[in-house]
């Protein structure tokens, strides 16, 4: 009896969120019907923008692996309050209004940014392509390196004791023994965090610029579409969720074990 | 629990309960009437200046802005805002507002022109609008946006090839103008063209430069009161105070021009 209680009570709980967070979602389906998506496949503004979009979602998410899960390992082995800082300093950029992270990128990386006092004023990443993948790579590693980190955590320490002792040198134990055990969590938070850059719009708008085919993103034509014609940028969220969601789902089928570690 | 925790504890809660309280006082005593104005974002500082002299006239009545790019501001009255007054700076967006019998007819009642911004680093040389094409970045509004509209309107009335010239050297076609304004104070871009109110706005760290007569394109605002206003006379009264002396002296001293006849 108690059980059955609790078990209705935890149900309606996660029943009121599922509302919460899909509700608009179909909201958002239903409006536009399949008609106007089928329709705005040929407006000029989409094919330059889903190409570019992943295009540098794509590169960004590589950079994010490549660079992040080393961070991630080393963060796990490191002990000491400066580990302990710069792990959480590594979350800010989560927290910051999208609008904000792209100035600050501006200041960083523009033309009186760091190129720009070393001299190469022309050096400036501002308004190119390179730039929507560091305000993409900006906003979502943190999120790739968060579930690395936990993943690299959940790790038994005897068994990476025992791969050393057993005479595996620390890249082996790294590429034979973490890797494998951790891939599940690493590719669930590659998923999320190649998400987390498609959709990217604050930092992109303020850094990269807006301008067709070389920094005009899915989500940048999705809000000019706005400006002028509601029912296109409807049209086009909607084929992003739809094309996100096909992606996110394949990415779960790939990393089976990526469900229990999720 | 121990002493000292349970301390703790209750500095916590008074804490909480004092967030609480605040929380709670900005519900508490709703004045009489509420004044809701919907603005386009280039009139945030005049419509500010006015809000004082508006109160004074009427007591009980607060006025409440809230301001956005014109466009925002136009779909969410279609999904119901609240709005008592939506003052927009592209008149164009009235006409499908008024066919949902969503506003009643506007007046128009300020014009704005455009000018050309240039940054601190090259307002000594670049210093007529005809030099624009030797910039080597230029952001300009996007083509969906008013600013876009009548700057692209502006660069064809040039003649030639000016137009081109200038696009081959745009790196980014921001939705609002006050991006356009920002990229330029950042100094990320040597020019771009905005609203001539935008510019004042800006103070004089940037390089002004006037659009030729010939060239000039004026953007017309209109106000319009909402058909299911909740303060209608309070918002009839907002739309006379602007299109009145004291609402046009306001406007002028922000670089707004009169209304056309």
């Amino acid at each position: 009896m108690i059980r059955r209680a609790w078990d209705a009570m935890t149900r309606l709980a996660g029943a009121v969120l599922v509302m919460l967070l899909l509700g608009p979602l179909v909201a958002l389906v239903v409006a536009t019907g399949p008609e106007s998506l089928w329709a705005v496949r040929s407006h000029p503004l989409v094919g330059p923008a889903l190409a570019l979009s992943l295009q540098t979602s794509l590169v960004s998410l590589a950079l994010t692996v490549v660079l992040g899960t080393p961070l991630a390992w080393s963060l796990s082995r490191a002990r000491g309050r400066w580990a302990g800082l710069l792990e959480t300093a590594l979350q800010l950029p989560v927290v910051m209004p999208p609008a904000v992270a792209g100035v600050a990128l501006l200041l960083a990386f523009g033309r009186r940014g760091l190129p720009g006092r070393l001299g190469f004023e022309d050096a400036s990443l501002a308004f190119t392509t390179a730039a929507v993948v560091l305000a993409q790579t900006f906003v979502s590693a943190p999120l790739y390196v968060q579930s690395a980190l936990a993943a690299f955590r959940r790790l038994e320490p005897d068994m990476l004791a025992v791969a050393r002792s057993l005479g595996a040198s620390p890249a082996r134990v790294f590429f034979g023994v973490a890797l494998p055990l951790s891939a599940g969590a690493l590719s669930a938070g590659a998923a999320l965090c190649w998400a987390r850059a498609l959709g990217e719009f604050g930092a992109t708008l303020m850094f990269a610029g807006n301008l067709g085919g070389v920094t005009q993103t899915l989500p940048l034509a999705i809000y000019t579409a706005l400006e002028s014609d509601p029912a296109v940028a409807q049209a086009l969220s909607v084929g992003l969720m739809v094309f996100a969601f096909g992606l996110l789902l394949l990415l779960r089928r790939l990393a089976p074990s990526g469900r229990a570690a999720a | 629990m121990n002493p000292r925790r349970s301390r703790l504890c209750v500095r916590v809660f008074a804490l909480v309960a004092a967030l609480l309280g605040l929380g709670a006082s900005a519900f508490a005593e709703p004045p009489a009437t509420r004044l809701t104005v919907f603005a386009a974002a280039s009139l945030q500082e005049v419509f500010r200046g006015l809000e004082p002299t508006f109160e004074a006239a009427h007591p009980g009545v607060d006025v409440v802005f809230s301001f956005a790019g014109s466009q925002e501001l136009r779909m969410q009255l279609e999904h119901g805002a609240p709005a008592d007054v939506f003052a927009s700076a592209d008149e164009a967006l009235f006409a499908p507002l008024q066919a949902a019998n969503l506003v009643q007819p506007p007046v128009t009642f300020a014009t704005n022109g455009l000018v050309l911004v240039v940054s601190a680093d090259r307002k000594a040389t670049l210093t007529r609008f005809e030099d624009l094409p030797t910039a080597t970045r230029v952001v300009l509004g996007a083509p969906e946006v008013p600013v876009g509209r009548y700057t692209a309107q502006s660069l064809d009335r040039m003649g030639g090839d000016f137009r081109a010239r200038v696009e081959a050297r745009v790196v980014s076609r921001e939705l609002n103008v006050r991006q356009v304004l920002a990229k330029v104070k950042l100094g990320e871009a040597d020019a771009g063209i905005v609203y001539a109110t935008d510019a004042r706005a800006a103070g004089g760290a940037l390089g002004v430069v006037p659009v030729p007569d010939a060239a000039q394109v004026r953007a017309r605002y209109g106000v319009a009161v909402r058909v299911h206003a909740t303060a209608p006379e309070a918002a009839q009264d907002w739309v006379a105070l602007l299109t009145g002396p004291a609402g046009q002296k306001a406007l002028s001293a922000a670089g707004f021009g009169a209304p056309a006849p």
